[in-house]
């Protein structure tokens, strides 16, 4: 990242101050950061905005910039609210993010670790059979993993949401991509020390990787924390829905209260939007990671 | 050198024949055949049954009819690809996605890339407007859904997208219901674009920050135009492995729209992308998984074509990186 803020360093002021059209093109260029800005927060401004109105303040027929009077009592509404099951939906998600996540990580780093330094003689066979699986778009799996899973009888369970999502093919190859280039010498001399392959790993390897698995980490968690059509898949009882099932389900029920909705809109993004405030450079550095396939 | 001697019995005759002189080879390479397997071991268990088991499984139900039932009941060979592919609806549907790729994929490549342009060149405040892009993706489709469908093209007064028009005094648009004009595209585009646009902007930055700056420089000597010429001749350029990655990357998720339709319209005909509809086969009030696998497995094969051919046309993606 150092070197990279430098290169545009470097960049800006051929780019720019030479151009016969410099001042005006900086000047639109301005505005059109600023309109885009506003195009982008304007979500978030009505989440809140609806999260915090009555009903009759959403609903009415004058648009209003902000709620005459803010109803932070909505929060409360919004637990009690016995139809939709929102702090269980909640516990689920948690549940589902975070056991998830790091099992996907343990299971990936450990088979991306083998894969790079443990000889063996078909590893190659075995590292194409799991690249093989990229070859298969995502979403389409949800059939055929329904099949296996519903005749588990894991339809309606936690298991049946976490434990499939938990082999991803895709995470392996990043950590065997990223041990490959792990340096040696530090691994040498741990095993000169007489730790094995696993001692190595956990001592040395993992410590020394943490912005790594940081990065994934967090791109996992998101994923898994707004993923959505596993889960209404599997979720047919009210009691398994994780949170964005529940606010799906709301939205389509009988009568929608628009802003015990958005509260909970509100709430449901309140933990990525912290990950977002606290992780964001390696959030970055894993969608730089993983978007880059080839 | 020569660590304890727990491990060192050569358990494999042909890893054993291999070893090297010392201690260390020996224990490194007598256990591995074991070792490897102990960290490999439990993923490739999880992949066989949770990504091969149900393929293989949904091969064989898409030769069979299985209403409401995951095992196979009655073989009707090729009768489930034939149905699907002669299914109006799915066809639609592929129709469908079609319209929603040709309008997605060059909105999200132009418009990433601008951001990812302004974003690079600002002096000021970078982090921050990088920040400001790159926050929707804290949002699930549902949550975007939500406020699109309740807040923004509710179709009603109240509605923001109605409240700005009504000042310039159009009527209120019921937009997720007009088909004719097709209202709901924009919406529907939209939507996705404010989730998407960052994090493509961010592989674009990335992109932009690999570029050599001594290429500019160059270019500048040589008597380039600064501004588009520049951009045409190097920045773009030196872009290409990013832009067949947010190509690809794009396409594939478009094929697997699913969320945003399903929250905003619901299973209609009119706007029902494939997965929306194998949804509704495969999992409504009748399980048809016979017919929901032949459907699931043509669009991984359509799927897997087109990102081949899309491979091809702009070349493999790896030289610029």
């Amino acid at each position: 990242m150092a070197t990279a803020e430098r290169t545009s360093g470097t960049l800006e002021p051929i780019g720019y101050t030479r151009s016969p059209l410099g001042r005006v093109g900086g000047v639109l260029r301005w505005i059109a950061l600023l309109i885009a800005v506003v195009l982008f927060l304007l979500p978030f401004y009505l989440i809140l905005r609806n999260a915090l109105s009555t009903e009759a303040d959403i609903t009415a027929p004058d648009w209003t910039l902000f709620p005459p009077e803010l109803q932070w009592g909505n929060i409360k509404e919004l637990f009690s609210d016995t139809e939709v099951p929102i702090a269980r939906a909640l516990y689920n998600s948690a549940v589902v993010g975070i056991l998830g996540t790091g099992g996907q990580i343990l299971l990936a780093s450990l088979a991306g670790y083998g894969l790079a330094r443990i000889p063996y003689r078909h590893a190659d066979k075995v590292f194409y059979a799991i690249v093989a699986t990229l070859m298969i778009p995502g979403a389409v799996t949800f059939i055929p993993s329904f099949i296996v899973v519903s005749s588990l009888g894991w339809v309606s369970t936690l298991r049946g949401l976490i434990i499939p999502t938990l082999f991803s093919g895709f995470a392996a190859f990043l950590f065997r991509q990223y041990f490959l280039n792990f340096p040696k010498e530090l691994e040498e001399a741990a095993r000169v020390d007489g730790a094995g392959y696993f001692g190595v790993f956990w001592r040395i390897v993992v410590p020394n990787s943490l912005p790594f698995f940081a990065a994934i980490a967090a791109i996992t968690f998101i994923g898994n924390w707004n993923s959505f059509l596993w889960p209404l898949v599997i979720g047919q009882d009210s009691s398994s829905w994780t949170i964005q099932v529940a606010m799906s389900t709301f939205v389509t029920a009988q009568t929608v209260n628009i802003h015990e909705l958005f509260m909970a809109v509100a709430v449901s993004i309140l933990p990525l939007v912290l990950i977002f405030a606290f992780l964001q450079r390696y959030l970055i550095q894993g969608v730089t990671q993983s978007g880059i396939k080839d | 050198m020569s660590s304890s001697a727990q491990d060192v019995v050569p358990t494999e005759p042909v890893a054993a024949g291999k070893r090297r002189v010392g201690g260390k080879r020996q224990k490194g390479i007598a256990g591995t055949t074991r070792t490897f397997w102990l960290f490999v071991g439990p993923f490739v268990a999880g992949l066989l049954i949770f990504s091969y088991l149900p393929i293989i499984w949904s091969l064989v139900l898409s030769f069979f009819e299985a209403y409401n039932t995951v095992t196979p009941s009655k073989f009707v060979g090729l009768q489930n690809y034939i149905d699907m592919l002669t299914d109006r609806n799915f066809l639609s549907s592929l129709g469908t996605f079609t319209v929603f790729a040709v309008f997605i994929v060059p909105l999200t490549f132009v418009m990433s890339l601008a951001l990812a342009l302004l974003v690079n060149q600002v002096k000021v405040a970078k982090a921050f407007f990088r920040s400001v892009f790159f926050l929707p993706t804290a949002c699930s489709y549902v949550v975007a859904s939500l406020i699109w469908k309740l807040s923004i093209f509710n179709g009603v007064r109240f509605g923001l997208a109605n409240t700005v028009l009504s000042w310039f005094g159009v009527e209120n648009i019921a937009w997720l219901s007009t088909v004719d004009p097709p209202w709901y595209w924009i919406p529907i585009i939209s939507v996705r674009l404010w989730l998407q646009l960052g994090f493509y902007m961010i592989l674009f930055i990335a992109g932009l920050q690999r570029i050599n700056p001594s290429l500019y420089e160059a270019a500048y000597v040589d008597g380039a135009k600064p501004g588009w010429q520049i951009f045409r001749y190097i920045t773009l350029p030196q872009l290409r492995a990013t832009s067949v990655s947010v190509l690809i990357l794009n396409l594939i998720a478009a094929y697997q729209a699913f969320d945003e339709f399903y929250n905003l319209i619901g299973n209609v005909n009119y706007a029902r992308p494939p997965l929306v509809y194998l949804y509704g086969i495969s999992l409504g009030s009748i399980q048809d998984l016979g017919h929901g696998s032949a459907g699931a497995l043509i669009l991984a094969v359509i799927i897997m074509i087109v990102t081949q051919l899309q491979t091809r046309v702009f070349g493999f993606g790896k030289a610029g990186d």
